[in-house]
């Protein structure tokens, strides 16, 4: 600066702060890097402060979504209908997967695994775009990220909620008359949304980052909806493989929430005095435990340590 | 500086007057990388031989588009930033922001800047008046507190003048209707810094004049307020003090007259 003009810098600090550098100044008034990540619980208290927004986000996405077709939010129950009228033709039809079963129960253990099954699939797509498809969002306002992934769960929970309606009068019409195991419905939904958020943190720090990996989800969650027993009981198929492929089988947590669902709304097909009947793990409970809080933990410290990045770039 | 009646510009200016800083930026310089810039490397082919051979992309140049800038902005002060088209304006905004990782150097703030710029798209398919809301939640305001603001915040943005616009889904609006709603949402909070990145541009005469307003009282209230803009008219109501970046480097940082007239002299210190 060789101005001749300039009797004062504006910018140099002034009076008792004169002749600091910028850190010393920065450092005297508490100034911040900018955009830094803050702490593990400053965290989750921003993220707490947002609840109400993550609620509204939620529902003004869902009341959205289908604002374009005709039948409006009908298709929320109709897609996964259409699902279970093709499976129950190919699998228990065509390929008599329905034997293993107490008479009737197969529809209404199809559906549920069907409709359990979506709700992961759902988190884990929506999960991947959560950061992506909301840059916009992301550069214009500053709130915690983790608010996206986590609202985008909540969408596929009321959705889930919603085609409920449709299971329960499916599973009345297969002849399953309520019980006290219908009260485990809740605690089993609770630990898969759990389960679900973790996944769909995870997923969307991956997918903020690579896009690539949008292309390899679909072909990922049809690998896993195979492998995990939506449509036949995988456990009758496996029985005669090595344990340790059982072992690595009973682990999956597709299976194991599905199992956990389908023995609270039908506990006649898991009735060990009906002449045919599955088995359900006595583990599986605490296994549904152990992947909801587990995978949740992961899922959550995992996109914090990105915080500072998401929409950099 | 002889005058014994002291406005506030002379007491912002008075030599031996402690001033509490709100952004710090010390010798800062920002490098964009940039993916796939060579020529027909993004072929299937030629990605596999990149994966094969492991070597490091060929399409990656970098863009040195900052390069260490240092000034300090203090409270109460709008400052504002002129330069030519890709003199790294925004770029220092954004960085400001935090959204843009600095190379060297470090940005220190008082509290988190806003940025606000022309391009921040809200949730378009959404209507107006959702956004307002989940903009001011998402900002961390309670629902009773937005209650409380959501008309102050409709008519600031004038969406409404001319019939129910506010009830239309966002996409529907024109580029100067989004860029007002997206204003007036961010203006409803007040922030420690606000960084104005040609928004003012789009709205039009009495919107423009509403914000000035607005920006006025953002900095009453012991906030910092940066505005790019490229109206020099703009910057010469709005700030007192003017920093003048070319090509990354800072050229000049004194009072708005004296830089700004300079600046349209296109004459360098």
């Amino acid at each position: 600066m060789s101005t001749v003009s300039e009797p004062v810098s504006l910018s140099a600090p002034r009076g008792a702060d004169a002749g600091l550098t910028p850190k010393q100044l920065a450092d005297k008034y508490g100034l911040a890097v900018s955009g830094a990540r803050p702490g593990l619980i400053a965290y989750t208290k921003q993220l707490w402060a947002r609840r109400h927004f993550i609620w509204a986000f939620a529902t003004a996405r869902l009341v959205a979504q289908y604002t374009d077709a005709k039948l409006g939010q009908l298709w929320q129950v109709v897609t996964p209908l259409l699902n279970c009228a093709v499976f129950y033709l190919v699998f228990g039809v065509i390929l008599s997967s329905k034997e293993g079963f107490p008479a009737h129960t197969y529809i209404a253990w199809l559906c549920i695994g069907v409709f359990v099954f979506q709700f992961t699939q759902n988190a884990v797509q929506s999960g991947t775009r959560a950061i992506s498809d909301n840059l916009g969002l992301i550069r214009a306002l500053h709130f915690p990220r983790a608010s996206l992934p986590i609202a985008f769960t909540v969408i596929q929970l009321q959705q889930l909620l919603i085609s409920m309606v449709v299971l329960v009068v499916t599973v009345l019409a297969s002849g399953i008359t309520p019980g006290r195991t219908w009260l485990l419905i809740i605690p089993a939904l609770l630990l898969q949304t759990l389960f679900n958020t973790g996944v769909s943190l995870v997923l969307a720090r991956i997918g903020a980052k690579t896009s690539d990996i949008s292309q390899l989800i679909p072909f990922v969650m049809r690998a896993w909806m195979f492998l995990s027993g939506v449509m036949f009981s995988i456990q009758d198929k496996v029985s005669h493989w090595p344990h340790y492929i059982q072992t690595l089988m009973s682990l999956n947590p597709a299976t194991i929430y599905m199992d956990l669902l389908r023995h609270a709304f039908a506990p006649v097909i898991y009735n060990p005095h009906q002449p045919v009947h599955q088995s359900l793990p006595p583990h599986q409970w605490a296994y549904g435990l152990a992947w909801g809080v587990g995978m949740f933990v992961v899922g959550y410290v995992f996109f914090w340590k990105a915080e500072e990045e998401y929409g950099r770039g | 500086m002889a005058d014994t009646d002291l406005s506030k510009n002379d007491i912002l200016r008075a030599p031996d007057v402690a001033r509490e800083p709100t952004v710090v930026v010390d010798d800062v310089h920002i490098v964009y990388r940039v993916h796939g810039a060579g020529s027909g490397k993004g072929s299937a082919t030629s990605a596999l031989s990149r994966i094969i051979s492991r070597k490091r992309s060929a399409g990656v140049r970098e863009v040195h588009a900052v390069k260490g800038i240092s000034f300090t902005a203090y409270k109460g002060e709008a400052v504002g930033l002129i330069g030519s088209n890709g003199s790294g304006k925004s770029t220092m905004l954004a960085a400001i922001a935090g959204l843009l990782p600095t190379e060297k150097g470090g940005i220190y703030t008082n509290g988190q800047p806003s940025l606000l710029g022309v391009n921040a798209a809200l949730m378009n398919e959404l209507t107006g008046e959702r956004n307002v809301i989940l903009g001011c939640l998402a900002m961390g305001m309670t629902p009773a507190q937005v209650r409380a603001r959501y008309q102050e915040i409709v008519d600031f943005s004038g969406i409404n003048d001319k019939g129910d616009f506010i009830s239309l889904p966002m996409r529907t609006y024109s580029s100067g209707m989004g860029a007002r709603l997206r204003f007036s949402i961010a203006a409803a909070k007040t922030h420690d810094v606000l960084l104005i990145d040609e928004a003012l541009a789009t709205g039009d005469q009495a919107f423009q004049q509403r914000s000035k307003r607005r920006i006025e009282e953002l900095r009453k209230s012991a906030g910092t307020v940066f505005l790019v803009s490229h109206d020099n008219n703009s910057i010469r109501e709005v700030c007192e003090r003017t920093i003048w970046i070319e090509a990354g480097e800072l050229i000049m940082d004194g009072p708005t007259e004296e830089v700004v007239r300079r600046y349209e002299r296109g004459e360098r210190p």
